[in-house]
């Protein structure tokens, strides 16, 4: 169900492993949010054109954020091609574009202008009632967005628009603008009115961090960080630690009554209002099924192969994988919310799906011994799941002593800590927000886990010597048990 | 902002938070992420760094040491305390044996954060207190 990123991405992941399934969306044609938004029409993502490698390598997309992933050479790396060269930001235009070429170029076949509209179940099966009939599966993955705009219940924030409702920008001409939430979307929109506004004003109860300062995706991003300068060199830019009590109707503009963590209040007049507030997940009926959801976002709670945690065969792709944290390491979540994480969740999903649903055995290729501490360090240099989802997807290889070694692909790192079977070694790139990322071997002997991280790197490089001395000490109590290849 | 009224409303009853005014919940409330674990799920990890402190909003959580269940948390007690406060990997698993809402701020924030509130750190610091009252208790 659905068709912006995850669910096209998902969509290809089955059909190259022979899986039938229809994909059904209400949009006229592919690109999900992105066909609208973000409302100043350029991504947050990047997609760096000149990197030192060829853009139909896998490695190429770590440095891609927005292209999806294909088996083919053909159809990898279709963003950089789009791109006018201006910013290294794709415009939302050619992200929508991208989407669209990879649904026409790999073949993906969405049954457009289909409205979903309630779900029940049958024994086994689901039945969703659509404007185009009745489908039945035994699995439905939803990648619908986290897209429905919410506003909390705030007195009066019901009356004002939400950042989905954004006017064109010269219709804010020199006007004070009071614009509720300090997260990406209430300082994009800032960015964008600086030209426009006569004062701005963003309020909300946390403290704004920085993606600079997190050395992550939590925060706001630097492209919408001059308002924030502005604020700091007291340019007329005010930025507000506060709850928002009411909003008030007053003459042709409002008055926004707030109050601080010591209990202060102020009240400040506004011609317009925004509520940058976020989204919510557009679940329908699926939580009186029996979808749990949590937090602001309203997000389903998951397995890690995202799976609803309390009603089985219901699945998610797309940006609701954010709801299976993970182990959220050092409180740094995955980049499932984005692109290019979740397109990596879709990939393994299809395979698990194919393993546990439709009886297709996953074919694990062997490794040589002499081959394994090598490809290890290139994974954690190179291999682009790692780095898009750090402390989230691993790349792990059996060592048994029976069949071998086998490199069983990329693993939800947490399914592979809480899952006791066999000798094995999981690798990762992790962060902990304060440096450089850095490698970590999760061995696991005798059905316990032993975390090894490495030290990190300035060139960001894990293949050389040294790396690979501590990586051979570290698996030698495995290494040894396990079985020479055939 | 009266965004997460719920979870501000289910604060408000827990002793840690005793000495809070509104705003100030609702600061908390914001400061925290919210995380759901399913039934058989592993919070904390034995011995796996990087972890942090949770405060459970709704049902409860086994601690298992070396795979042996030793205790059961319930909403408004914490855990991960003593591994975020000490910087070392935690020496029992959390697992939630129902499902499990909790608050989660990481290991990071939370020297800042109890500095910031004298108060919840006194109102910790008993909660050490009494773990530490029990232990020596169970020992003797």
């Amino acid at each position: 169900m659905g068709s912006g990123p995850g669910g096209l991405q998902l969509s290809y992941s089955l059909s190259r492993l022979g899986i039938d399934h229809a994909v059904i969306s209400d949009d006229p044609a592919p690109g999900g949010m992105f066909r609208r938004w973000p409302v100043f029409q350029r991504m947050l993502s990047w997609t760096k054109p000149f990197t030192g490698v060829e853009r139909h390598e896998r490695a190429y997309e770590r440095f891609d954020w927005n292209s999806l992933l294909a088996d083919e050479a053909s159809n990898r790396a279709v963003m950089p091609a789009l791109m006018d060269g201006t910013s290294y930001f794709p415009s939302r235009p050619e992200m929508q574009k991208g989407l669209e070429t990879f649904a026409t170029q790999t073949g993906i076949r969405v049954r457009h202008g289909t409205r979903w509209e309630s779900t029940r179940q049958e024994g086994d099966d689901f039945v969703l009632t659509t404007s185009d009939g009745e489908y039945r599966a035994p699995v439905v993955v939803f990648a619908v967005g986290v897209a429905q705009p919410y506003r909390p219940p705030i007195p009066g924030l019901d009356q004002v628009p939400h950042y989905g409702d954004f006017r064109p920008v010269e219709t804010y001409k020199d006007k004070r603008i009071f614009i509720v939430g300090k997260q990406n979307s209430g300082f994009e929109i800032a960015t964008g009115l600086l030209p426009w506004a006569r004062q701005l004003v963003l309020a909300s109860p946390s403290p704004t961090k920085l993606s600079v300062n997190t050395h992550t995706l939590v925060g706001v991003r630097a492209r919408y960080v001059q308002p924030y300068e502005d604020a700091a060199l007291a340019g007329g830019v005010v930025i507000l630690d506060t709850t928002i009590e009411e909003v008030k109707k007053d003459g042709a503009g409002y008055l926004v009554r707030t109050r601080n963590a010591a209990g202060e209040e102020l009240s400040v007049p506004a011609d317009d209002v925004i509520a940058a507030t976020g989204f919510v997940t557009p679940l329908r009926d699926l939580p009186e099924l029996g979808v749990k959801t949590f937090g602001q976002s309203r997000l389903p709670a998951q397995t890690p192969f995202w799976e609803s945690s309390t009603l089985q065969g219901i699945f998610f792709a797309g940006t609701i994988t954010q709801g299976a944290a993970g182990l959220k390491k050092h409180g740094i979540p995955s980049n499932s919310g984005a692109v290019q994480g979740y397109r990596y969740n879709a990939r393994v999903l299809a395979r698990h799906l194919a393993e546990t649903k439709f009886g297709i055995p996953a074919t694990p290729e062997r490794l040589d011994a002499a081959a394994l501490l090598p490809y290890l360090l290139e994974q954690v240099s190179r291999g682009p799941e790692l780095w898009h989802q750090r402390a989230y997807l691993a790349r792990v290889i059996n060592l048994d002593r029976d069949s071998g070694i086998t490199n069983e692909g990329i693993v939800p790192l947490q399914s592979f800590l809480d899952s006791a079977e066999g000798d094995a070694v999981a690798a990762t790139l992790e962060s902990n927000g304060q440096g450089n990322p850095y490698p970590v071997f999760y061995v696991r002997k005798d059905g316990s886990v032993a975390e090894h991280p490495l030290a990190p790197h300035p060139l960001l490089d894990f293949t050389g010597r040294d790396y690979q001395d501590e990586l051979r000490a570290r698996l030698e109590p495995v290494l040894s048990r396990a079985a020479s290849p055939a | 902002m009266a965004v997460r009224d719920d979870v501000v409303n289910t604060i408000a009853a827990f002793s840690l938070f005793a000495d809070l005014t509104g705003p100030q919940l609702e600061e908390v409330a914001h400061l925290f992420d919210e995380s759901f674990f399913g039934q058989g799920e592993r919070i904390l990890r034995q011995g796996v760094t990087g972890s942090g402190f949770y405060i459970i909003l709704e049902g409860t959580a086994g601690i298992r040491v070396d795979n042996v269940d030793r205790s059961v948390l319930k909403a408004g007690d914490y855990f991960g305390e003593i591994s975020c406060l000490l910087g070392e990997v935690p020496v029992s698993d959390i697992v939630a044996e129902t499902p499990l809402r909790c608050l989660v701020l990481a290991a990071t924030q939370l020297e800042g954060f109890l500095t910031k509130h004298p108060r919840i750190m006194y109102r910790l610091l008993q909660g050490e207190a009494r773990k530490l009252k029990n232990t020596t208790k169970w020992l003797s």
